[in-house]
């Protein structure tokens, strides 16, 4: 089953639970996330339903280039992270 | 007097309280977050802070007892489909355009005495929404974002344009009047239910000769109205000082105002529609104060003429400027609050006549907002 795991940087602002996560998308892992707590979708996602700018989502290690795009496909062991982009000052 | 001062920063809330040593930080809130908007609703006490995260994007939070517990809200959202025109050198038509996505809370109001549940937000990349519920949920205001000619607005400084000035006539909920970067000035008399573009006379340079009197462009860095007489209405413009007593259906430019007309905060006496504050920056293409001395002009005249300010501010090596909700005036109309791009802060207590630096070692200033709660623990 997927795991998913987020920044610490994203619990200085909510809850965001952790784990075993049953989805066969990304879109999938996002809607039980979002159903677990509806505030975590304006954190990780943008107006239009697209991953936000500053936030980056790595599935067993590969960046998700395509932000508007959470249709792709999780193998059944796909460690999901999802980070914050490194930037500011 | 105003006792508690609200002060938006880069790096978190930080409020003030007025005691016989002066003010001091009395409590920090948010740190490390940028809070780029606050709202004290005066119908029920509240205080609204908007939160511009540069990872997870726009966040509202309300507090109703003077920050111990902070309430996460909804934040406006754009509806599915929502775009804005595009900046492009394809002549199409109609313009090309790109998603609309909330990148910031720019203005936030209470909608009026007879709404208490009511707010306006406005946002970047320019569209107006509105709560009933006290942020509860939200709804973009669709007479104005359907308006043909918000395709030609385009961003001043920010990416996108952006709404940041609400002006909610005081004598009137339903008459409200929009200041837009770069998008001119709107006003609607039903509510938002329809909109109409104002401000004949104002005059925008950064465009071609053709275009430098067209409505839908101006870039209002900052719109104010006066309590008293809300026909007066004073525009601190790309392009300078300008002066309406007609409600914003046409402004008389200032070309006279001290060192410089260019700047981006404005200020009005709540009871005198004559006077009114600025605070001078050299001009667009060189931001900082003239001659490297804070000042601040003072106009009692209606604009006829201006004092220039200075008393107690930093009269040489100074290159911050003061943004356009870096600068607020209380009740009273003699207490005035000055907030820098280095995170200086000045008070006055007597109209600008002197400024007392608070400090200089906060984060950068984006916002300052006096309460109208006094301090309980006042003594």
């Amino acid at each position: 089953m997927p795991h998913i795991e987020f920044t610490s940087q994203l619990s200085q602002h909510l809850e965001c639970s952790i784990g075993a996560i049953e989805a066969t998308t990304l879109r999938e892992a996002f809607d039980v996330v979002f159903e677990r707590n509806p505030k975590v979708r304006s954190y990780l996602l943008d107006d239009q339903g697209a991953v936000r700018k500053h936030v980056a989502v790595f599935i067993n290690n590969q960046l998700l280039h395509q932000r508007n795009n959470l249709e792709i496909a999780l193998p059944p062991d796909a460690e999901i992270y999802v980070m914050q982009a490194l930037s500011g000052g | 007097m105003a006792t508690i001062l609200h002060v938006g920063t880069r790096k978190g809330l930080f409020t003030l309280k007025q005691n016989r040593s002066g003010w001091t930080i009395d409590r920090v809130d948010f740190l490390g977050d940028p809070v780029t908007m606050l709202m004290e609703d005066h119908c029920d006490n509240s205080l609204y802070a908007c939160l511009t995260l540069g990872h997870f994007g726009t966040k509202l939070h309300r507090t109703v007892d003077g920050g111990e517990k902070w309430h996460e809200l909804t934040v406006p959202v754009y509806p599915q489909g929502a775009v804005l025109a595009a900046r492009s050198f394809d002549e199409s038509s109609p313009p090309p355009t790109k998603p609309a996505n909330r990148a910031e809370i720019w203005s936030l109001e209470a909608a009026g005495d007879d709404k208490p549940d009511c707010l306006w937000a406005g946002t970047i990349p320019g569209g107006l929404f509105r709560s009933e519920n006290r942020g509860e949920s939200w709804e973009l205001n669709g007479p104005l974002w359907d308006r043909e000619e918000r395709m030609e607005w385009f961003g001043g400084g920010k990416d996108d344009p952006g709404i940041h000035s609400i002006c909610v006539d005081p004598q009137d909920s339903q008459h409200v009047t929009l200041g837009i970067s770069c998008g001119g000035i709107w006003e609607t008399t039903d509510g938002g239910d329809s909109w109409a573009l104002l401000g004949e006379g104002l005059r925008a340079d950064y465009m071609p000769p053709d275009m430098t009197h067209k409505l839908s462009i101006q870039d209002a860095h900052r719109l104010t109205q006066c309590e008293v007489n809300p026909t007066v209405m004073w525009v601190q413009h790309h392009n300078g000082i300008f002066h309406s007593t007609d409600g914003s259906k046409s402004y008389r430019e200032i070309t006279e105002a001290g060192p410089s007309t260019f700047g981006f905060a404005v200020c009005v006496h709540p009871g005198d529609e004559k006077t009114a504050w600025f605070v001078p920056a050299v001009k667009d293409q060189c931001r900082v104060p003239v001659d490297g001395k804070r000042v601040v002009t003072r106009t009692r005249d209606g604009g006829e003429s201006f004092e220039t300010l200075s008393s107690g501010l930093p009269q040489e090596n100074c290159y911050d400027i003061v943004f356009r909700h870096g600068l607020d005036i209380d009740q009273s109309g003699a207490q005035l609050a000055m907030g820098s791009s280095t995170g200086g802060l000045w008070i006055s207590d007597n109209g600008g006549d002197h400024w007392d630096g608070t400090s200089n070692l906060l984060p950068q200033i984006y916002v300052v907002r006096f309460s109208r709660c006094q301090d309980a623990t006042d003594g």
